[in-house]
């Protein structure tokens, strides 16, 4: 690292922060979110939900195990979560520019540099955090060579729209046949459909899925301003007068609670970690889950025959709704993991359950 | 919830290689956590030295052994109404399933709380455990449990070599080993055989990572992993033995949470509620694993990971034994959040074990599968580079770090052994190896540690070299990049002054170094550990330094503070006593109203536990880092007189400095540290001691010894545990001596003085104001001075001491704290022979016994020196009252022989017992046997072996042998012996020497068990001699046999035991004691 070019690190509160170049020398600007994640940067960074965002990541030491080749898993690919990378920029403590895994095929930097990502290494990135911890999420930008280049809040542009599938896909020969709505999925949840006997049928976001033959309906994660998703939203109002199940997560769960007839609101500066810690309402059980979101759904707006269905154990936010008597249900959570705690998969299976019995009623009425 | 009202803790007996001070943290926590709840809590721990057993802790305190007769019979007497058994290690562990199998639990109606008994059983017996995880599908190594040598033989034959054998039931790999073939097979089945009735054989996993997680479950089923480790070091190597990370380093999040999943599902089918550890071997080319155990207790690994977290395992486990759900208990660091989560790190933890292999004459140095390390350090960073520099350093075996230390000439052929046959020093090879030429994948190759860390550490040695290359400029060359750079990859002030300027005048040269480093502003910086990565704020403040950052996490102490230094990494001869002396300082300072500080940096003790000060630092305890939180906190006061040698030793530096030390000053303490010095005082004072010289030239040497006659001792100044002091009998063993001293100490002279054989050692323990002695505590020896007084059985209040000797020594100590002009602690110890009191020698500082006088006594010697060096008037205490004591306090060392391969188990100068015990008594008899019982001695049953030794142990032990054959003891005897009993008519039944290659050979009686105690008395220094008698010692020691190798402590044993029944050792607790 001694020879690495300086960049800058600019927030909008005038906070300036220098550190080494790692990844695509460049500047950029974007939404500056801390994720306290220990492990799983291929996985992370591949994550559309994290669109537009400057991801600091407060665990110290990044690249240790370098970036797997491309391997795939049915036609998606088998380690990452999307075609590629999302994040508008990385911040870490030490970049470990030298890896070692048997399963690596490049160094993290020469990834970043693929992407035409920009890195930035050296910096206190505890500082960072409890500066975004007290002010809460912030704008910022990655500035090198002085190429300046103005604050830009992603929350602003429709990033669904730019993270979504132009156009419908299919996916398995299951006898679930279930509709995934593609506002930025990550590729484990398709997995995790895949492995449980369901023909998926991923369509875009604004895509009007009632006009198709299914048995669950399926709403993915996704970045940004849950409000921004008008099309989805409507879409979605119409389902919820069926009795399909319906099941969404993070995004998804937040999509749910604005069809429902509830308000979402921005979160000071999100969860992003696997650690979180999700009761299950009204239970003994809790759950430790891999989250990493910026807008939660305001329980007190829902609906009566809305409730919570889980719980975040730390800060009381909502972490999954459901429905009284219809089998509609979300998680604000990722039960698919990747990366982090895979503590909560049965929720897949839950769901499939109530596309079992939903099938089973169909057959009988 | 229905809790329990009375809850008996077992804890873990004596500091033992394998089970050391993680236990004090572990039954403290527990304590606390019961306290909270308002249940009364009885301990069962013969460990004085402990925090555990202080007063305050648990409610009432049996200093008895942790065996199932002591343990049913404190139950039959306290009828509490519930038992932990997890908090207290594998003795506490096996206790518990030796009563839960004899029915005793049930007998009294008796809860065991947190994991059931059952599935204690299922983790430890080998072949249930493969069963249940076969059960749902979780791999485990390929293997056979056995209980006969055949079988164990056909099971290596069936799984291939090479084949790793264990024992069950064994703590810290007790018995364990590799076998290449069936010769190597036959040899480990037959030692581990010794010590548990099955064994073991199973495939061999060398190469692969090894992985830990510390996993809690609740009585709800909820579970998380709080931490997981990765060991430096790849399988085969014992974790105790490795060098650990955590959180892993190089496992992929697919890998990482495959085997979280794995561990939870594990931990929830066999049932555990509380804490356990899980451990895996990863193959490094694949995803494939293997569980390679469960402990189902907590254990030196959640003492690191909770540590190494902040999230306070034994506390939460403790809770969650009485019904708690994770979910309802919150993280006691944030005081907001709960406790149903797992840490977030933004640090890297290292955590390195410390061995004294060197003191341990004849011991195999090569490291395995069985524990030898006598104490661990662990180093917090922002990356692994500053984390193992610092930890290097931490271990206090005069190593710089990873660079920069005295330079070792070795050829490739030993750089090759050196890596591929782990051993203590291979860290340091791995250097060696890469000044040589050797590639990373060279070293990879030779080691099997995965390549990032070799890639960091080839890292360090680059830097190193580049620092070095700068030398013509000197400081000047060091920028403030470059300098930010090596303090950010963990290089100390005085590595950089070695790198730069030379090894010729390291101390000055590292305070330009700071100098300049300070006029650069290159700082440290505070930064907290909160368990959530800075996500919520903390409300606790555990605290390291880093140079990987801007920005202080919290601002300077405003108020009155104390610091307190630690007494740093546990090793022979300094562990667990400091520990409780400093606890105690912190406590007295809070009490005084005082902001206290902490500075250690060892994760088995209760200092490092955050809510024992208001500022925690675990860092290094150098000078330097020192006075970086010095210099940043200014505290109004630094005691360093309560953690034993380590902070002792900065006395002078830290003074000069200008650091605000607390009592006896600098120079007083190094007048009495070095040995010239303290000499030329007692001359001075006209206080009789050995005579002495000083090593200057060896004619001198031999005019003195000429003067004086062998035998003499020798001794460097600044010793701790007799350090490369040994008593030598012949002029060839004293130059041999010489050459090897000099290694140890080039910068103090050496000291030669005459020994005195046969004289009564006595010490006293001391609190002084300004030279007036306020409080003290006089406590004798059993043995004979020549015997480590660390190693040595001590009474208190002394039983054989005449009033007059008393009076005697305390006039000397008076004369002596006024000379020093001493505030605060100090220890002497003395001689005396007909009459004639010489002093050995004074440490200013508190010593080992501090604690088992003081809880003896009733008199916190502790409390009244921290009030002394706070200027809190305090008055002389009614010391002398302790004669009228009606009761007695025996300490006895606890020896690690049996895991230690090939050492000599023999008693001498330089200390080799690894921890202690004291127990109560209403006479010294029963005070003795009940604390020979709790170091592991047996009452024999029916035959003793003596062999006496020189002709005054003969005479000495005539007595004790017609005791024995009167109790209806056979007494076997070798040679000599048999024939001196035979004169004096005391029947015994000779055997032959090993040597004598003829039967009835004392080898072969050994070997079947045929003995149940062993008194060996070595007769001189001579090469057969040694031989033979160490033949015996060392059989003894590997068959199990109880072993006693002084005259006097044997004498005194055989008359205890023979004089007591188990019946007449009463259970009596602490308190009933201090109701007399």
């Amino acid at each position: 690292m001694e020879n690495s070019k300086l960049v800058k690190l600019i927030l909008e509160d005038g906070t300036e922060i220098q550190g080494q170049s790692f990844g695509a020398h460049m500047s950029v600007a974007g939404e500056v979110v801390f994720s306290t994640a220990m492990t799983g940067y291929p996985e992370n960074l591949t994550d559309p939900s994290f669109a537009g965002q400057i991801l600091v990541l407060t665990y110290p030491i990044v690249g240790n195990y370098g970036v797997p080749g491309e391997d795939l898993y049915e036609s998606i690919s088998k380690i990452f979560e999307s075609d590629k990378i999302h994040i508008a920029g990385l911040v870490v403590n030490y970049y470990s520019d030298e890896h070692s895994h048997w399963n690596a095929a490049k160094s993290l930097g020469d990834w970043l540099k693929e992407y035409n990502i920009p890195g930035i290494a050296g910096v206190d990135t505890r500082m960072l955090t409890k500066i975004l911890r007290e002010k809460g999420a912030m704008l910022g930008k990655i500035v090198a060579d002085e190429q300046d280049v103005p604050l830009h809040d992603p929350n602003l542009d429709n990033l669904v729209a730019q993270v979504s599938p132009p156009e419908v896909k299919h996916y398995g020969q299951g006898q679930h046949k279930i509709v995934l709505v593609d506002c930025g999925t990550k590729t484990n949840i398709i997995r995790c459909f895949l492995e449980r006997d369901v023909e998926l049928i991923r369509v875009p976001w604004d895509y009007d899925f009632t006009t198709l033959d299914y048995d669950g309906l399926f709403l993915s994660n996704g970045p940004g301003d849950p409000k921004m998703c008008e099309a989805t939203i409507h879409n979605l109002q119409k389902a919820l007068q069926q009795d399909k199940p319906i099941f969404g997560i993070c995004l998804g769960s937040q999509l749910m609670g604005l069809a429902a007839g509830g308000d979402t609101f921005k979160l000071k500066y999100g969860h992003r970690s696997h650690n979180q810690p999700v009761r299950l309402s009204g239970t003994q059980r809790s759950y430790i889950t891999s989250q990493n979101h910026g807008f939660a759904v305001d329980t007190d707006t829902l609906p009566a025959e809305w409730t919570m269905l889980f719980e975040n154990l730390n800060d009381g936010t909502c972490e999954g709704i459901k429905h009284k008597t219809k089998p509609f249900f979300s998680t604000q959570f990722h039960p698919e993991a990747a990366g982090g705690p895979q503590d909560t998969e049965f929720m897949f299976d839950d769901f499939i359950e109530a596309v079992k019995e939903y099938k089973a009623a169909g057959k009988q009425g | 919830m229905n809790k329990p009202t009375k809850v008996l803790i077992l804890g873990s007996g004596a500091l033992k290689i394998g089970e050391a001070g993680e236990f004090d943290y572990s039954g403290s926590q527990a304590l606390k956590a019961l306290k909270e709840e308002g249940i009364r809590t009885i301990l069962i721990n013969p460990n004085i030295a402990t925090v555990q057993t202080s007063e305050g802790m648990a409610d009432d305190v049996y200093f008895l052994p942790v065996t199932p007769y002591f343990v049913e019979e404190v139950i039959k007497k306290e009828q509490p109404d519930g038992i932990l058994v997890a908090f207290g290690g594998q003795t506490a562990l096996n206790c518990a399933v030796a009563l839960y199998r004899a029915g005793v639990f049930e007998k009294y109606n008796l809860p065991v709380l947190g994991t059931p008994v059952q599935s204690i059983i299922d983790t430890e017996d080998r072949d249930i455990f493969k069963e249940k995880l076969d059960q749902i599908g979780v791999l485990t190594a390929r293997s056979v449990a056995v209980t006969t040598m055949d079988d164990a033989l056909a099971a290596g034959e069936k799984i291939g070599f090479p084949i790793i054998v264990r024992a069950a039931f064994a703590l810290g790999g007790l018995g364990s080993g590799f076998a290449n073939n069936m010769d190597e097979l036959r040899a480990l089945a037959e030692k581990s055989f010794t010590t548990s009735d099955q064994i073991l054989v199973e495939e061999s996993l060398k190469g692969w990572k090894e992985v830990e997680y510390e996993v809690v479950r609740d009585a709800f089923d909820n579970c998380i992993t709080v931490c997981n480790m990765e060991n430096f070091d790849p399988i085969g190597i014992h974790t105790g033995e490795s060098i650990v990370v955590a959180p892993s380093q190089t496992l992929s999040n697919r890998e990482y949470h495959k085997l979280r999943s794995i561990g939870i599902k594990t931990i929830r089918h066999l049932g555990i509620v509380g804490e356990c550890n899980i451990q895996y071997a990863l193959d490094p080319v694949s995803e494939d694993y293997r569980v390679i155990e469960v402990n189902a207790r907590l254990s030196r690994s959640s003492a690191l990971a909770s540590k190494a977290t902040g999230y306070p395992l034994a506390f939460v486990a403790a809770k969650l034994s009485l019904g708690y759900s994770l979910a309802e208990l919150k993280n006691s660091v944030t005081q907001t959040t709960t406790a149903f989560f797992e840490p977030a790190l933004d640090y890297v933890v290292v955590k390195l074990p410390r061995w004294d292999l060197g003191k341990f004459a004849g011991v195999q140095r090569l490291i395995g599968s069985a524990m030898k390390s006598v104490g661990e350090v662990m180093a917090i960073g922002k990356s692994f580079e500053e984390a193992i520099q610092k930890g290097l350093r931490m271990l206090d075996t005069g190593k710089r770090g990873f660079v920069g230390n005295a330079p070792e000439q070795a050829d490739n052929e030993t750089i090759d052994r050196l890596l591929n046959q782990p051993n203590e020093e291979r860290i340091f090879a791995i250097n060696q190896a890469f000044e040589a030429g050797y590639t990373i994948e060279r070293v990879h190759e030779l080691t099997r540690i995965d390549l990032w860390f070799l890639q960091r550490l080839h890292g360090i040695f680059e830097l190193g070299q580049r620092l070095a290359t700068g030398r013509e400029q000197g400081l000047w060359s060091l920028d403030v990049d470059l300098l930010r750079e090596a303090k950010k990859a963990g290089f100390s002030d005085q590595q950089l002054a070695v790198q730069l300027l030379g090894a010729d005048d390291v101390k000055a040269d590292e305070l330009r170094v700071r100098a300049h480093r300070k006029a650069l502003g290159v700082l440290p910086v505070v930064k907290q550990i909160d368990t959530l990565a800075a996500e919520f704020p903390a409300k606790t403040n555990y605290l390291y330094l880093t140079y990987h950052g801007t920005e202080n996490d919290l601002a300077p102490e405003t108020e009155r503070s104390i610091a307190v230094l630690g007494s740093g990494v546990y090793r022979i001869g300094s562990s667990v006593e400091f520990d409780w002396c400093g606890v105690n300082a912190v406590q007295t300072a809070a009490a005084e109203g005082y902001k206290t500080l902490i500075i250690n940096y060892n994760p088995e003790t209760v200092s490092t536990d955050y809510d024992v000060s208001d500022r925690l630092y675990f860092e290094e305890l150098s000078y330097e880092r020192v006075m970086d939180i010095l210099d940043f906190e200014h505290p109004t006061g630094v005691i360093l007189s309560t953690g034993g040698q380590i902070p002792n030793n900065l006395a002078t530096r830290l003074e000069e400095a200008g650091a605000p030390i607390l009592g006896t000053s600098a120079a007083s303490i190094d007048m009495a540290e070095n040995r010239h010095k303290f000499s030329s005082i007692m001359d001075e004072l006209g206080i009789a001691q050995p005579r002495w010289n000083e090593l200057t030239s060896l004619a001198d040497m031999h005019a003195f010894v000429g003067e004086v006659g062998y035998p003499v001792l020798i001794r460097p100044s600044y010793v701790l545990s007799g350090a490369a002091m040994n008593v030598v009998s012949n002029p060839h063993e004293l130059e041999e001596f010489l050459q090897t001293a000099a290694e140890v100490s080039a910068e103090y002279p050496v000291v030669v003085s005459e020994f005195i054989q046969e004289a009564k050692e006595i010490e006293l323990d001391a609190v002084a104001d300004h030279g007036e002695i306020v409080s003290y505590a006089i406590s004798e020896h059993v043995e004979f001075a020549g015997v480590h007084s660390g190693d040595a059985t001590m009474y208190y209040p002394p039983q054989r001491v005449y009033v007059g000797t008393i009076r005697k020594l305390k006039n000397i100590a008076e004369k002596i704290a006024r000379r020093y002009d001493i505030s605060g602690p100090f220890n002497i110890q003395f001689l005396e022979k007909n009459g004639v009191i010489r002093v050995i020698e004074c440490n200013i500082r508190a010593s080992r016994s501090y604690p088992f006088v003081s809880k003896i006594s009733g008199n916190n010697l502790v409390t009244k020196a921290t009030q002394v060096l706070l200027g809190v008037p305090v008055t002389r205490d009614d010391s002398e009252r302790v004669y009228d004591l009606p009761f007695v306090g025996v300490k006895a060392p606890q020896f690690s022989f049996t895991r230690l391969p090939g050492a000599d188990p023999v008693l001498r100068v330089d200390m080799v017992s690894t921890g202690e015990v004291g127990c109560l008594g209403d006479t010294a008899e029963e005070a003795l046997l009940k604390s020979m019982l709790s170091v592991g001695y047996k009452i024999p049953q029916k035959t003793v072996l003596i062999s006496g030794g020189p002709i005054t142990s003969k005479v000495a032990l005539l007595s004790s042998a017609q005791l024995l054959v009167k109790k209806g003891y056979q007494i076997f005897a070798t040679q000599g012996t048999h024939r001196f009993f035979a004169e004096n008519n005391v029947p015994s039944s000779l055997l032959f020497w090993p040597d004598d290659h003829q039967e009835p050979n004392v080898l072969t009686y050994l070997r079947e068990k045929k003995i149940d105690l062993v008194i060996n008395i070595p007769k001189n220094l001579s090469k057969g001699e040694l031989d033979n008698d160490y033949k015996i010692r060392r059989t003894a020691i590997d068959f199990g046999i109880p072993l006693l190798t002084n005259a006097r402590l044997a004498s005194k044993f055989i008359r205890a035991f023979c004089s007591l029944e188990m019946a007449d050792l009463k259970i009596k607790s602490w308190n009933e004691y201090k109701a007399m």
